[in-house]
């Protein structure tokens, strides 16, 4: 068992750091001041009026979550090289997006687009393949909101908070945390996250700087963290191993290459790109945010420096937890208050994609579900109120979610949430370039491949535990004998789908819906004016930069 | 208001866009080729799934990945140069 010794210097320093963010969080909504943030693009998008630097730290701290530091470790932590896809995965996710991005930049600015739904609702005419695509954003980023509370409550268990009898008094400090992050986002929008974003990356690149000069030194050097880890993973089972073997092959290029395909698929991240306020700003963002990369692959190298020093990563319920073991290294190693940074660092880094995905979440149901279903004749100040008590009931929902439910069952959603978003891909980017497809063929092709994907991941089974959702990669079909990602192979009977579909559609002539966009749209930029079909003529003229006239 | 409905009547007809300039051919190839570069390199994975060399302790599975991120960001950099320039405004 755990003991709960609670480290006094740690909880000041997180303590201190946390209110600080707070602080920061609310004064945001003075920052870069709109005249009203009674509008989608202010409170929803800070305006659409961040630069390069801004953009760097928004998508920086959306992209690359607590979650994400304290699972890829986990990962290597458990089993070795097979962790470390997260770092070709955030390679060529760039040189990706770098490709589409700016046509849905320019044609979001020139519509006044606030979600990727609102453009496929504009680019195919179609409700329901818009209200599909918004559902699976919905449903994908709602566990990841959750997850985000896992890594504050990993933190937490290492410090020595919670595990005492009384679960009001363990879950304590979480509600705090999250009801202060409510609170500002509540009322600053996205200038809250791009704000405390800057404390959380400078305060991450720090930690982790620190953590790779510092602690090889105390193991015995990187040789003998990687020889240590190599003998401690072949003791695991299955084993594991620091460079994946012939069988590792085929499902860590599958999963590096589904997971740079399906990030800039989730809403949250389409948020950020969106708040951007010129063509150019994502694609130079495109080259200088690998730095994150960099950085994640130096955090899930702790993983292996966690094996090599054999902390303990037994929870307070008395099992083995790998989300404990970096949390863990960083206590055993570090002083007390620089473990304290490190644990403040974490805890914000879960708070900023927190507040940016609910931020997200409330855009897509607003546009997408309540004007589209509910109120067609929704004002601008509505959607925007309406999305401000969206973003609270998502945050509750996230925290309900992690309290009352298995943690497990959030990790599931997680894995099952990459294997959705990858869905939307043939409808959002290909219809960036092409509206060769018919909407129905790609409504066709996203049912079944999120079948198909779903059925899929819950028939893995956990070699150890014999749970259901065991893992992410599976059988290839067609391919003897190979694993792949699942997301993956659901993409592809997606698009067979979709293309089959489209060739018998057209043949069948059945209507392919009304395109509100033109070509030139896909290339416009910032002083281009903003076709306004979906915003009251006396607003368009009035307050964000988006709106000046070229 | 207007909604983005197909049958709704139009909105008044917007300043059409200026829109940016579009690379011909000859640049797209060129910045197509940096951008599949590191698919190319990190996606085969079994040419670096390998121990040895090793560089600093590190295993040539890692050092070689940590490398690509930089090659990687620098070749994505010369690629928005490139398009920036043909993009320039009509």
């Amino acid at each position: 068992m755990r003991p709960h010794h609670v480290d006094v210097t740690v909880v000041v320093i997180v303590a201190a750091v946390f209110l600080l963010v707070t602080v920061l969080g609310f004064a945001a909504a003075r920052w870069r001041r709109a005249e009203s943030l009674a509008h989608l693009d202010e409170w929803g998008l800070g305006g659409r009026s961040f630069g390069t630097v801004v953009t760097w730290f928004l998508l920086g701290g959306d992209l690359y979550t607590a979650y994400t530091f304290i699972a890829v470790p986990a990962l290597m932590f458990a089993a070795g090289a097979a962790g470390f896809f997260a770092v070709p995965y955030t390679v060529i996710v760039y040189p990706l997006v770098f490709v589409f991005l700016p046509r849905l930049w320019s044609v979001s600015h020139r519509h006044g687009y606030v979600t990727p739904a609102d453009f496929i609702r504009g680019r195919y005419g179609s409700r329901s393949l818009s209200i599909a695509v918004a559902l699976t954003g919905l449903l994908a980023t709602m566990p990841y909101i959750a997850l985000q509370l896992v890594g504050i409550q990993a933190v937490l268990e290492v410090a020595g908070i919670g595990g005492s009898g009384n679960a009001f008094l363990n879950d304590l400090p979480l509600l705090v945390a999250f009801a202060a992050l409510a609170a500002y986002t509540y009322s600053s929008g996205l200038r809250a996250p791009a704000l405390i974003a800057f404390v959380k990356d400078l305060l991450i690149y720090a930690v982790v700087l620190v953590a790779v000069l510092y602690i090889p030194g105390k193991l015995g050097g990187w040789g003998h963290i990687f020889d240590s880890a190599q003998t401690a993973l072949g003791t695991h089972t299955p084993k594991g191993s620091i460079v994946p073997g012939p069988a590792g092959i085929w499902p860590y290029a599958t999963l590096a290459l589904g997971s740079a395909m399906a990030l800039f698929m989730y809403p949250h991240s389409i948020t950020a790109v969106l708040s951007t306020r010129r063509r150019d700003t994502a694609r130079r963002n495109a080259a200088l945010l690998p730095a994150y990369s960099l950085l994640l692959g130096l955090i899930a190298l702790l993983g292996l420096m966690a094996l090599t020093a054999k902390v303990s990563t037994v929870g307070f319920d008395g099992k083995p937890n790998a989300q404990l073991a970096v949390p863990q290294l960083f206590a055993d190693l570090f002083p007390s208050w620089f473990t304290g940074v490190a644990f403040a660092a974490i805890a914000v880094g879960a708070l900023v994609p927190a507040a940016i995905m609910s931020i997200a979440a409330a855009n897509l149901f607003t546009r997408n579900v309540y004007r589209e279903l509910l109120r067609p004749q929704a004002s601008p100040a509505e959607e925007a109120q309406v999305a401000k008590v969206v973003s609270l009931l998502v945050k509750v929902g996230a925290l309900v979610f992690v309290l009352s439910l298995d943690r497990t069952l959030a990790i599931n959603f997680q894995l099952l949430g990459g294997i959705w978003m990858l869905q939307i891909f043939p409808a959002l980017v290909f219809g960036l370039f092409t509206r060769w497809f018919h909407r129905w063929a790609l409504l066709a092709g996203w049912a079944a491949a999120m079948v198909y994907g779903t059925v899929k991941a819950y028939n893995v089974i956990n070699p150890t535990t014999g749970k259901h959702f065991g893992g992410s990669a599976a059988a290839i079909p067609l391919l003897q004998g190979r694993n792949g990602y699942i997301a993956l192979t659901a993409f592809v009977l997606n698009l067979a789908v979709a293309v089959v579909g489209t060739v018998v559609l057209r043949m069948l002539r059945v209507p392919e819906g009304v395109d509100a966009t033109s070509p030139d749209d896909y290339f416009s930029d910032v002083d281009d004016a903003v076709t306004d079909a979906t915003r009251h003529p006396a607003q368009a003229g009035s307050g964000a930069p988006l709106t000046s006239t070229g | 208001m207007a909604t983005m409905s197909p049958d709704s009547p139009a909105p008044a007809e917007p300043p059409p866009a200026r829109p940016v300039r579009r690379p011909d051919t000859g640049v797209l190839a060129v910045a197509g080729l940096l951008l599949i570069a590191p698919f190319v390199a990190l996606l085969w994975v079994s040419s670096y799934a390998k121990d040895s060399p090793r560089l600093l302790g590190f295993p040539f599975f890692y050092w070689y990945q940590f490398l690509w991120v930089l090659v990687s960001a620098g070749l994505t950099w010369v690629a928005y140069v490139i398009v920036r320039r043909a993009e320039r405004r009509r």
